[in-house]
């Protein structure tokens, strides 16, 4: 019923567009007038998308929500857009996100409002469009420009070390990026389109399947980041403005494991499998190793940084550890639940992470701080904040109940299919993820007021209520009932995983 | 007068037209009082002889005088996008000049004389016609980089460009020779029948010697030692006409010679390409980041991007070519808003041409830091700008050809060269302007460059029309 209307184009043009009006408002005495028209943007984006959900039909893992006209048609190049259950969630995700980014940014961005919302409102439909293109060309274009809107929220809004965050950030994930346009073109080449559905069909030997699958790795190992290409996030993270760092652990991280879920696992499913070993590991040493870097760190949106790291590995093992359980009998299920949990854990971390950036980002605003010591005893002025940050912090380390625990539950349990050790590890991140989350907020949030800065502090205001409510809201609901989301995935999972478990050679 | 049948005009139409236009400017030149009536001449020569050639566009290969000139698509579409470019660049050069209140006509002569000399070399079909299309082309630039008589620089940069520019020509003439000596015709398409044989020691001297007369006047390493040096010391629209538009005759003048002339030895010179290619992408962007002049930077960039331009010549494929094609016509447009930004940031007795001079654009002008924005991504071949369009399209054909290395080496030196673009938008948008007044534009010019920048955003969001273009234009589908 609702599948005729162009929604997705919607959701993607609506903020775009809207960006560029927001734009067009300019500073000075009309910022006003520009920050309130991009809450207004966001919020009818958010609604426009609302129908994605509502009209999704659970029950088939084709894609939905088509569109599809000719864009280049010397090479075949379709304006080709569509939603799974892979993907739908996501779009939300971005969606909803954008519009609490862009009410936390109404009263604390003075410098150059009207830019900064327009960066944010174009982010979002290109964030969008890389997640519901269905042409490698297309999605590759959303892919790179939304580097461009990123690059100057970093760059202008950011901290003192940002032009050097912000470049390694974009060099990074270009390099990544170029060597996937060359994957694209390869496949071009063989499959004679540059349809992504026609590129999963394709039939390719091992060794071209293992030059895609690391050139995709490249890509989306930066943008996940996994161990070792992680190096340029938690400098991004703690330099961008407190949206920035939303949007970037929120979404953005999300496209790479997107990337696993929609190109190397269904394009490169015989690579896939012979290269989980290598993918496991890597997952393994961001849960741990990270975990432990975590631990360290003085500053907290470094710490909160490493720690989404550490649980992005967890999203990366809930989907190569399926080629293990592809091996074993009976493995389907398990395999199914790891998948799952992986794209619980996406979803789930978006809400978690982007949470708290935004209660740094309350505490930094008030003190212009984010060292954890400059802080301490924070409940005993801000007792609403403190109870907040305790529910996400508490999400942060998987407690039952919050949204933090279906994904690595899920993860864990079909791990333990695979191989007790493997799931021992990732275990290790329960206490971790708990270790370091706890401690954090132990040291700033509990104990003897600190300084005056900290007896000083205002608890939080309506506005920052509405977001951090909103996010409590969103971490609760699939904690206790996630249901509705694992229907939705149910059979685009398992779609996924009948096809990879098919060679293409 | 039976026996001499009249030649067919209509294939020439345009460049009679041009020449005639030219010398009649000239001539009002000298006589008339007003510069700016030469500039409008000039501009009415232009849109007049883009108008006779649209009425006469070539749907088919027509060879005419002889068998010294071929009229077909792939110089239609070359021809009218340098006219296209020509106004522009008659602009940019107009509105340089009269802010120096220095308005000469002489410039706009010259530049008429070296766009015919572009269209001829467009439409060569013998390597006399070549040879002097590549003349009348390079002796017109030789001039117009001197005309700047007062700047010590300029003179320099003259005198450097005559002289490779001589050289070049002679390596070239040297190269024609011997490929005349082997095959005995000076016919393109004579050349190609007869050179089949890539054993024949004097034609592969002969195409050494082309193939490098080629490389010098595109500016691909290790001959681009001239492009640096002219870029920075003419004057900025000066350099602009030497670095944009004649690319567009150079890129048709390596098609005619390598693939209608020489195609029995295209083994031979797809290694010699790729030779070239590598060392244009890598010195190219490597040293464009010690560059601390904007002219200079670009003109490094622009070694690079010559590199890219022959990816898509090397497979040898119609669809590489027209790649290629595509790849020049979106280069030229892209480097002629580089450079009209430095004209519209400069003043009298200033030319914004540091590097530094963009340094808190965004303060003093966001409209304009948004245009060197979009310049600089597209050059960079960030989406959805066009430069990423021109780069996916040289780059599909060379992994379609099989060259994935080649590709994957072309792809990491562009992320180095990513990182000299953004540092421009860096400057702009990341730190504060030095005590500089805020930018005022005059209107036409401010429209100008917007119409030039934003062209490079609006074909990168709908390249579909100008790729199928160039893909019809050499493939004949």
């Amino acid at each position: 019923m609702f599948s005729d209307f162009p929604f997705l184009s919607l959701v993607i043009w609506v903020p775009i567009l809207g960006g560029v009006w927001v734009l067009l408002l300019g500073e000075e005495n009309r910022a006003r007038n520009a920050r309130f028209a991009a809450l207004v943007v966001s919020l009818v984006t958010f609604l426009v998308s609302i129908p994605l959900y509502a009209g999704f039909d659970g029950g088939t893992a084709a894609m939905q929500f088509v569109e599809k006209a000719p864009w280049i048609p010397a090479f075949r190049i379709h304006y080709h857009l569509g939603v799974d259950g892979i993907s739908m969630p996501l779009v939300l995700l971005t969606t909803f996100t954008t519009v609490l980014v862009v009410v936390a940014g109404q009263e604390t961005i003075r410098h150059r409002a009207s830019q900064y919302m327009a960066s944010f409102l174009i982010l979002e439909g290109l964030m969008v469009g890389a997640f519901s293109a269905l042409d490698a060309i297309l999605f590759y274009v959303f892919w790179e420009a939304l580097l461009v809107p990123m690059f100057l929220i970093i760059g202008i809004w950011g901290g003192e070390n940002r032009v050097y965050a912000t470049i390694k950030f974009f060099l990074y994930t270009f390099l990544g990026s170029v060597l996937m346009l060359v994957a694209f073109l390869y496949l071009y080449a063989e499959a004679g389109s540059f349809e992504i559905l026609d590129f999963h069909a394709v039939r390719l030997s091992l060794p071209a399947q293992i030059f895609i699958f690391l050139a995709f790795l490249a890509a989306f190992a930066v943008k996940v980041p996994m161990w070792p290409v992680h190096t340029w996030l938690p400098d991004a993270h703690v330099e961008a403005p407190t949206g920035g760092s939303v949007v970037l652990a929120a979404i953005m991280l999300k496209l790479g494991a997107y990337g696993f879920f929609r190109f190397s696992l269904p394009i490169a499913p015989d690579a896939s499998s012979e290269l989980d070993w290598l993918m496991i590991a890597l997952s393994l040493i961001a849960i741990v190793y990270i975990g432990f870097v975590a631990l360290v760190q003085p500053d907290m949106k470094k710490l909160i940084a490493y720690s989404s790291i550490s649980h992005m590995g967890f999203a990366t093992l809930g989907v190569f550890i399926a080629f293990t359980l592809l091996e074993t009998p009976d493995g389907r299920t398990s395999a199914i639940m790891g998948l799952e949990g992986a794209l619980v854990q996406l979803v789930s971390h978006g809400f978690i992470s982007g949470a708290l950036f935004l209660c740094v980002g309350v505490m930094y605003d008030r003190l212009h701080s984010r060292r954890i010591a400059d802080y301490g005893g924070v409940a005993n002025t801000m007792p609403v904040f403190a109870s907040f940050m305790m529910l996400f912090a508490l999400a942060n380390s998987g407690l039952p109940g919050t949204s933090g625990f279906v994904g690595e539950f899920l993860v864990i349990l079909g791990s333990f299919q695979a191989n007790v050790w493997i799931a021992l590890l990732a275990g290790l991140t329960l206490i971790l993820g708990a270790a370091y989350t706890l401690w954090m907020y132990k040291r700033v949030v509990f104990g003897e007021v600190a300084n005056e800065g900290v007896a000083g502090l205002s608890d939080l205001n309506p506005r920052e209520v509405i977001v951090l409510g909103a996010l409590a809201a969103a971490v609760l609901l699939i904690g206790l009932w996630p249901a509705p989301l694992l229907e939705v995935m149910g059979p685009s999972v398992e779609h996924l995983l009948d096809h990879v478990s098919r060679t293409k050679q | 007068m039976s026996g001499v049948a009249m030649p067919a005009f209509a294939p020439i139409a345009p460049e009679i037209v041009l020449a005639a236009a030219a010398c009649v400017v000239l001539v009002v030149e000298v006589y008339g009082r007003s510069t700016d009536l030469t500039y409008r001449l000039s501009q009415a020569s232009l849109v007049l002889t883009a108008l006779v050639l649209a009425l006469n566009f070539p749907e088919d290969a027509i060879v005419a005088f002889s068998g010294t000139f071929i009229a077909d698509p792939m110089a239609g579409v070359l021809k009218l996008a340098t006219l296209v470019i020509g106004w522009f660049l008659f602009f940019y050069l107009h509105a340089h000049l009269r802010a120096r209140s220095r308005a000469r006509g002489e410039h706009f002569i010259l530049g008429l004389f070296a766009l015919l000399g572009m269209m001829v070399l467009v439409s060569a079909a013998n390597l006399l016609t070549v040879y002097l299309g590549l003349e009348l082309l390079s002796l017109s630039l030789y001039a117009m980089v001197a005309l700047d008589r007062d700047s010590p620089v300029a003179a320099e940069a003259a005198m450097k460009y005559f002289v490779l520019g001589a050289l070049a020509s002679g390596m070239l003439l040297y190269g024609m020779s011997m490929v005349y000596g082997a095959t005995g015709t000076l016919e393109l398409a004579g050349i190609g029948a007869a050179a089949q044989d890539g054993t024949d020691l004097i034609l592969v001297l002969g195409l050494v010697f082309v193939v490098t007369g080629i490389a010098f006047k595109l500016g691909a390493a290790p001959f681009h030692m001239w492009i640096p040096d002219v870029y920075e010391g003419a004057e900025t629209p000066v350099t602009m006409f030497v670095g944009t538009a004649p690319k567009l005759a150079a890129f048709a003048m390596a098609v005619r010679l390598l693939a209608d002339g020489l195609w029995g030895l295209h083994g031979e010179w797809q290694d010699m390409l790729v030779v070239l290619a590598v060392l244009s992408i890598g010195i190219g962007n490597v040293i464009a980041i010690a560059q601390a002049n904007l002219k200079r930077m670009l003109a490094y960039s622009t070694i690079a991007h010559m590199g890219f331009l022959f990816l898509g010549i090397i497979p040898g494929t119609g669809e590489g070519f027209a790649a290629a094609m595509f790849y020049v016509i979106v280069y030229a447009v892209m480097a002629l808003g580089a450079f009209g930004m430095i004209v519209v940031l400069s003043r009298e007795g200033f030319e914004a041409d540091r590097i530094d001079d963009f340094r808190g654009l965004n303060e003093r002008s966001p409209w304009q830091a948004f245009l060197m924005l979009v310049l600089m991504l597209s050059m960079a071949g960030v989406p959805p700008f066009v430069g990423f369009w021109a780069k996916w399209s040289v780059l599909r054909e060379v992994v379609a050809a099989g060259f994935v290395w080649l590709a994957v080496v072309a792809v990491v030196f562009s992320v180095v060269g990513l990182f000299y673009y953004l540092r421009i938008v860096k400057l702009m948008y990341f730190d504060e302007p030095d005590d500089e007044p805020p930018l005022s534009v005059a209107s036409p010019l401010r429209l100008v460059i917007s119409v030039n920048a934003l062209s490079v955003l609006v074909v990168g969001l709908f390249p579909g029309a100008l790729l199928g273009w160039c893909l019809a234009a050499l493939t004949g589908g």
